[in-house]
C-alpha cells in the first residue's frame, strides 16, 4: 500500500520555478500564434522574445531578494535550488539573450529568423539554462543540458547553408558524446554515494573519506570530458571552430558566452569539493588542461586567415583562462568568473556583431571566406566609426586598460596570486601577451593597411539595422565605461558568491 | 580649480581631441596647436604654483575608483614628476607646430592629443593600476603614428613596439598584483596606492623577485640591454613627430619608473641589483655607441646614441644616492629636449631630401648655415661638452655613481668619449667638406616653422647647462625625500651601506658652514 503524500503547495516553493517557467510559456505562446495565424513578421516575435526575457530578468531579480533574504533556498522537493551561483548565471544567461535577439531583426536573406519556430526553439533554450544552472540534481542538469543543446543544434542548423549543417551535425555528435559522458559519470557517483544530489554526493564522500578513490576518479575523469566539451577545453574542443565558422556571426558570439557560463556553475558546483578535498590529482589535470587551453588556442589562433575562427579561437582561450577560477577554487577566483564572464559577454558579443554587420551576400574575389582578413584591409579610411568601434573590441579582448576586460583580467589574476598560483599568474599573463598579437592583427588591417582594389566601402555595413547599431552601441559604451561599474559589480557578486558557500 | 589641475592636464587633451572629430580636415592644425599650447600653459602654470621647497606630493587627488579592490584615482605631481610632464606638453605643443605636410593630418593631430594624455597620466599617477592604465594606453596612439605614417617596414615595427612593451607590461602587471597581496596580508585592505604601498616594508627575497617583475617591464621600456632591440626598428620607421615624441617622453617613462616603483618600494632589492644592473648599463653605453658609430644612416645614429644616454640615466639612477639620482631625473629632461632636438633636425633634412644616409649629404654646412649652426648646438649638447644641459646631468650621474664604484664610473665615462667619435664624425660626414651631390646644391634653409620649435630647444639646452638650479632644486629636494625613505626602509647591511643616510650628512654640512664662518 502506497501511503497517501500531502503535499503543501508551500512547501514547493513554487517562486523558485518562476524564472524558468517565464520563457517556457512565451516559447508556447509563440507556437500558439504560429498556428493561429501564418506569416506573421518576425519583428513581433523578436519584441515578444524581449518582453518575455524582460519578464524572465525582473524573475530572477525577485528570486535574487528572497536569496538575499533567506540564503539559499531550496524548491520543488529540494530539486530546484536559489542559490547566489544560480541568480548570478541566470542574470547573465538572460541578459544576454536579451542583447542577442534584437539581432535578429536583420534582411530578408537571413531567412531563419523570419520563422517562429526559431523564437519558441531560443525561449526553450533559455529555460533549459536556466534549469541547468538553478539545480543541484544531476537529473535535472542533465535535461537541462539536452534540452538547450538540442535546441541550439536546431538554431545552428536552420542558418541554412552547407557549413552550417556541418556545423551542427559536428556539434550535435560531440553533443550526444558529452551527453554520454555526463551520464556515465553521473551513474558512477550514484553508484559511490546513493545519492544524485552533488552537495549529497560531497556530503557522503567527505564522510567516508573518499575511501573509493579509484571510482570517484572515474567518475571525475567522466564528468571533465563532458564539461571538456560543452566549455570547448582542448582537447575536447575540436568541435568550436567549425562550428563558430558554421553558425552565423551573431550566433557564434552568442554560443561563446551563454551555454559556457550555464556550463561553468554546474562546473563549479561539482569540482569545487572535489578540488578541496585535497585530490592531488585532480588539481593537476586540471592545471594542464587550463594551461594547454589558453596556450595553444592562442597558437592556434595565431594562424588563422579568417576573423571568426580567430575569434572562436579566442574565445576557447578565454574559457581556459576563466577555467582557472574553478581551479584555485577561492571566493576570489569564483567571484573573478563572473566579473570575468559579465565583462566579456559585452565584448565578444560587440565583436561578433560587428561581423555580423559585414557578412556580405557574394564574396569578392579576393576573400577566401566571409569574414578574411583582408576583407578589413584599409577600413579607416571607407568606415571610420566602424573601424575604431571594432578596434576598440579588439583592444579590450586583449586586456588593454581600461576597457573592459582588462578589469576581468587583473581581478583573475590577482585570484590567482591570492590563491598561492604563481606560475599560473605568470601563465595568464604571458597568454594575454601572445594573444594581444592576433587582435592587433585586425588592427593592423583595419588601421595601417591600403584597402584593397576592388571592395566597396558598403562592405562593412551591408547588414547593418538600427537594432544591430542599437547593440553595438550597447556594447561598446559597456566597453569603455566598464571601469564605473567595476566595484557595484564585485561588491555584488561577491556577496552573492561568498553567501552561497563558493 | 587648482585642485583639480592634474586632472585637467591629463584629459583636457583627451576631451579636445574628441572634440576634434567634429572639425574640418584643413583646420584641424590650428586647432592641434592650440590645444597643445593651452596644455603647455596650464603644465606651466602647474610649475608656476608648484613649491620647490616641498619635498612630499603636491597637488593630489584622490577619488574612490574601485575601492573595494583598493583602485583608487590617486595624482599627485613632486619634483621627480613635474619637469617631465612640462616637457610632455611642451614637445607636444612644437611636434604639433613643427608638423609637416603629412596625409590624414587629421588623424595624425587627434592621435597625438590621446597621446598627451597618457603621457601626463603617466607622470601623475599615484596608484599602481592607473599608473598601469595610462602606461599601456599611451602604446595605441604610438602604435598608430608608426603603423600608419611610418616607413616601409612600418607594421613589423609597430608590433614588435607594441608587442615587446605589452609583454613586459604584463609581467609588470603579475608583480603588481603580488605587491597588493602582500600589502593585503599585511593590513587586511586591498590598496595600490603608491604612497600606501611605500610603507611596506617586504623581506629580501621577495623584494628580489617583485623587483625582477617591475624590471621585466621597465626594462623593456627604456630600452636596456638586451631588450632594446625594438627601439631601432620603432626610430627608423617612425615618421619624425613620433620618433620626438618616442624618445623625447615615452622612453622616460620606464626610468622614471625605476625612481617611482623599484628604488623606495624595494631598497634592498635595487641595492642588491646594483652591481649586475651598473654592467648592463656600461654595456648599453659602450656597445650601442659603437653601434651607432657603424650606422649609415643618421636617424639610427641619434636612435643608438638615444640608448646610450638612456645607460647613463639609469647608471645614476642605481647610485643610489642624492647626487645621481638628481642628475638621472635632470638628464632625463635634458636628453628629452637633445634628442628631441635630433630628430627633429633629421627630421628637417629628411622633408628635403626623402633621405636619410649621410652618404647623401656632404658640405651642408654651406648651403644650411642655419640648420649647421642649430645641429652643431644640440650636437654639442648630446654629447655632454660642459655649459649644455646634457653635461649637467651627465656629471651628477657619473658623480654619484663614482661614489659607489670607481672603475665602473670610468668605464661609463669612456662612453662620452665614443659619443664624441660617433657624433662629430657624423657631423663631419654630413656638413663639412665639398658639396658632392647635385641634388643637395639647392636646398633650402630652415623655414619659419621649424625655426618655432628648434630656437627654444636651443635655448634650453644652452641656458639649463649654464643655469640648471630652478630646475635642479625642486628635483633635489624630491629625491632626497625618496633616499631618505629608501634608508629608512633597508634592512640589509649591503643597502644600509650603499643608501646613504642623508640625516648624518646633513649634519657634516652644518658643520662645515660653521668653520667657515669662523675661518672668515
Amino acid at each position: 500500500m502506497l501511503s497517501p503524500i500531502n503535499v503543501s503547495m508551500e512547501s514547493l516553493n513554487l517562486i523558485t520555478l518562476a524564472p524558468m517557467l517565464i520563457p517556457v510559456v512565451g516559447a508556447l505562446l509563440i507556437l500558439i500564434i504560429d498556428i493561429i495565424k501564418v506569416g506573421l513578421h518576425k519583428s513581433l516575435y523578436v519584441v515578444l522574445s524581449l518582453l518575455f526575457l524582460a519578464m524572465d530578468f525582473i524573475a530572477v531579480v525577485d528570486s535574487s531578494g528572497v536569496f538575499i533574504a533567506n540564503g539559499t533556498t531550496f524548491g520543488l522537493f529540494d530539486v530546484m535550488l536559489i542559490d547566489g551561483l544560480a541568480i548570478l548565471a541566470e542574470f547573465i544567461i538572460v541578459g544576454a539573450s536579451m542583447l542577442f535577439i534584437p539581432l535578429a531583426m536583420t534582411h530578408k536573406r537571413f531567412h531563419e529568423f523570419s520563422y517562429p519556430e526559431f523564437f519558441a526553439l531560443f525561449l526553450f533554450m533559455i529555460a533549459g539554462f536556466q534549469f541547468m544552472v538553478a539545480t543541484d540534481n544531476l537529473i535535472l542538469i542533465f535535461v537541462g543540458l539536452e534540452t538547450s543543446s538540442l535546441a541550439l543544434y536546431t538554431l545552428i542548423a536552420m542558418h541554412n547553408r552547407d557549413k552550417s549543417f556541418e556545423a551542427a551535425v559536428k556539434y550535435f555528435t560531440m553533443g550526444a558524446l558529452a551527453a554520454g559522458f555526463f551520464s556515465f559519470g553521473a551513474m558512477v557517483f550514484y553508484m559511490l554515494t546513493g545519492s544524485i544530489e552533488i552537495n549529497k554526493i560531497a556530503l557522503v564522500l567527505a564522510a567516508n573519506g573518499y575511501a573509493d578513490m579509484g571510482f570517484v576518479l572515474i567518475g571525475v575523469t567522466f564528468f571533465l570530458a563532458a564539461f571538456g566539451f560543452k566549455l570547448s577545453l582542448i582537447p575536447f574542443h575540436t568541435w568550436a571552430p567549425d562550428v563558430y565558422e558554421g553558425s552565423s556571426a551573431s550566433m557564434a558570439g552568442y554560443m561563446s558566452i551563454v551555454p559556457k557560463i550555464a556550463a561553468f556553475v554546474v562546473a563549479m558546483r561539482f569540482f569545487e569539493f572535489l578540488v578541496h578535498s585535497g585530490n592531488a590529482w585532480l588539481d593537476i589535470v586540471l592545471y594542464i588542461v587550463v594551461v594547454v587551453t589558453m596556450t595553444a588556442s592562442n597558437m592556434w589562433a595565431l594562424v588563422q586567415t579568417d576573423v571568426k575562427r580567430m575569434l572562436a579561437y579566442s574565445s576557447i582561450s578565454h574559457a581556459g583562462f576563466v577555467m582557472a577560477a574553478i581551479l584555485i577554487g577561492t571566493t576570489q577566483a569564483n567571484t573573478a568568473l563572473f566579473l570575468y564572464w559579465i565583462l566579456f559577454s559585452f565584448t565578444n558579443l560587440g565583436s561578433f556583431s560587428m561581423l555580423w554587420m559585414s557578412r556580405q551576400k557574394h564574396l569578392p574575389d579576393y576573400q577566401s571566406s566571409d569574414h578574411s582578413y583582408n576583407k578589413f584591409a584599409g577600413m579607416i579610411k571607407t568606415a571610420p566609426i566602424a573601424s575604431v568601434i571594432v578596434g576598440l573590441f579588439m583592444l579590450s579582448l586583449a586586456g588593454l586598460p581600461p576597457f573592459a576586460l582588462f578589469w576581468g583580467k587583473l581581478y583573475m589574476i590577482s585570484s590567482a596570486v591570492a590563491g598561492g598560483y604563481t606560475v599560473l599568474a605568470l601563465i595568464m599573463a604571458l597568454n594575454s601577451a601572445i594573444a594581444g598579437y592576433y587582435y592587433l592583427k585586425l588592427i593592423i588591417y583595419m588601421f595601417m593597411k591600403e584597402p584593397l582594389q576592388g571592395s566597396d566601402s558598403c562592405a562593412y555595413a551591408t547588414n547593418i539595422t538600427l537594432a544591430l547599431k542599437t547593440i553595438v552601441g550597447i556594447a561598446a559604451i559597456g566597453t569603455i565605461f566598464a571601469f564605473v561599474a567595476i566595484n557595484p559589480l564585485l561588491e555584488f557578486i561577491t556577496a552573492f558568491v561568498h553567501n552561497s558557500g563558493y | 580649480m587648482l585642485d583639480h589641475i592634474l586632472s585637467i592636464l591629463i584629459f583636457f587633451p583627451a576631451i579636445a581631441a574628441v572634440f576634434g572629430f567634429m572639425i574640418q580636415k584643413d583646420s584641424i592644425r590650428a586647432y592641434g596647436i592650440s590645444v597643445a599650447t593651452i596644455e603647455f600653459g596650464l603644465s606651466l602654470w602647474l610649475w608656476f604654483t608648484f613649491d620647490g621647497n616641498v619635498s612630499g606630493m603636491q597637488f593630489m587627488e584622490n577619488l574612490p575608483l574601485v575601492p573595494s579592490f583598493g583602485v583608487n584615482y590617486i595624482l599627485g605631481v613632486d619634483g621627480i614628476s613635474l619637469f617631465i610632464i612640462v616637457l610632455a606638453a611642451f614637445f607636444t605643443m612644437i611636434g604639433i607646430a613643427s608638423l609637416t605636410e603629412t596625409p590624414n593630418e587629421k588623424n595624425m593631430i587627434i592621435t597625438i592629443l590621446f597621446l598627451q594624455m597618457t603621457m601626463a597620466g603617466v607622470f601623475a599617477a599615484l596608484d599602481a593600476i592607473v599608473f598601469y592604465v595610462f602606461w599601456e594606453l599611451s602604446l595605441v596612439p604610438m602604435l598608430y603614428i608608426i603603423g600608419a605614417w611610418g616607413g616601409p617596414l612600418r607594421i613589423y615595427a609597430s608590433i614588435k613596439f607594441f608587442l615587446y612593451t605589452f609583454a613586459g607590461s604584463l609581467v609588470m602587471l603579475v608583480g603588481m598584483l603580488f605587491m597588493a597581496y602582500f600589502f593585503y596580508q599585511a593590513t587586511g585592505t586591498w590598496s595600490f596606492a603608491l604612497l600606501d604601498w611605500y610603507r611596506l616594508i617586504l623581506p629580501e627575497t621577495l623584494q628580489l623577485w617583485l623587483f625582477a617583475a617591475f624590471f621585466i617591464g621597465f626594462a623593456i621600456k627604456v630600452p636596456m640591454f638586451p631588450f632594446h632591440t625594438w627601439l631601432p626598428y620603432a626610430h627608423g620607421q617612425a615618421p619624425t613627430i613620433g620618433s620626438v615624441i618616442l624618445a623625447a617622453i615615452l622612453l622616460k617613462m620606464g626610468t622614471y619608473a625605476f625612481i617611482r616603483f623599484s628604488l623606495p618600494l624595494f631598497p634592498d632589492a635595487s641595492a642588491a641589483f646594483m652591481v649586475p644592473i651598473a654592467v648592463i648599463t656600461i654595456i648599453m653605453i659602450i656597445y650601442t655607441a659603437m653601434i651607432a658609430y657603424a650606422q649609415k644612416d643618421v636617424k639610427q645614429v641619434v636612435a643608438y646614441s638615444s640608448i646610450s644616454h638612456m645607460g647613463v640615466i639609469i647608471l645614476g639612477t642605481f647610485a643610489l644616492n642624492v647626487e645621481g639620482i638628481t642628475g638621472s631625473i635632470f638628464l632625463m629632461i635634458a636628453h628629452g629636449v637633445v634628442s628631441g632636438a635630433l630628430f627633429l633636425l633629421v627630421g628637417v633634412i629628411y622633408d628635403r631630401r626623402h633621405t636619410k644616409l649621410m652618404s647623401e649629404f656632404g658640405g651642408l654646412a654651406h648651403i644650411m648655415p642655419r640648420y649647421a649652426t642649430i645641429f652643431g648646438i644640440m650636437l654639442m649638447a648630446s654629447v655632454g661638452m660642459p655649459l649644455t644641459i646634457n653635461f649637467v646631468g651627465e656629471f651628477l650621474s657619473l658623480l654619484g655613481f663614482y661614489q659607489q664604484s670607481h672603475i665602473l664610473t670610468l668605464l661609463a665615462g669612456t662612453a662620452i668619449i665614443v659619443g664624441a667619435i660617433y657624433m662629430l664624425s657624423a657631423y663631419k660626414k654630413m656638413f663639412f667638406g665639398d658639396v658632392t651631390k647635385e641634388e643637395n646644391k639647392n636646398l633650402p634653409d630652415i623655414n619659419k616653422r621649424e625655426l618655432v620649435a628648434l630656437i627654444p630647444l636651443s635655448v634650453i639646452a644652452i641656458w639649463l647647462g649654464i643655469y640648471p638650479k630652478p630646475i635642479l632644486e625642486p628635483i633635489n629636494n624630491s629625491v632626497e625625500a625618496v633616499v631618505r625613505l629608501m634608508h629608512n626602509k633597508a634592512q640589509s647591511e649591503l643597502a644600509k651601506e650603499r643608501i646613504p643616510n642623508l640625516v648624518k650628512e646633513r649634519a657634516s654640512v652644518i658643520k662645515k658652514t660653521v668653520i667657515e664662518e669662523e675661518v672668515h
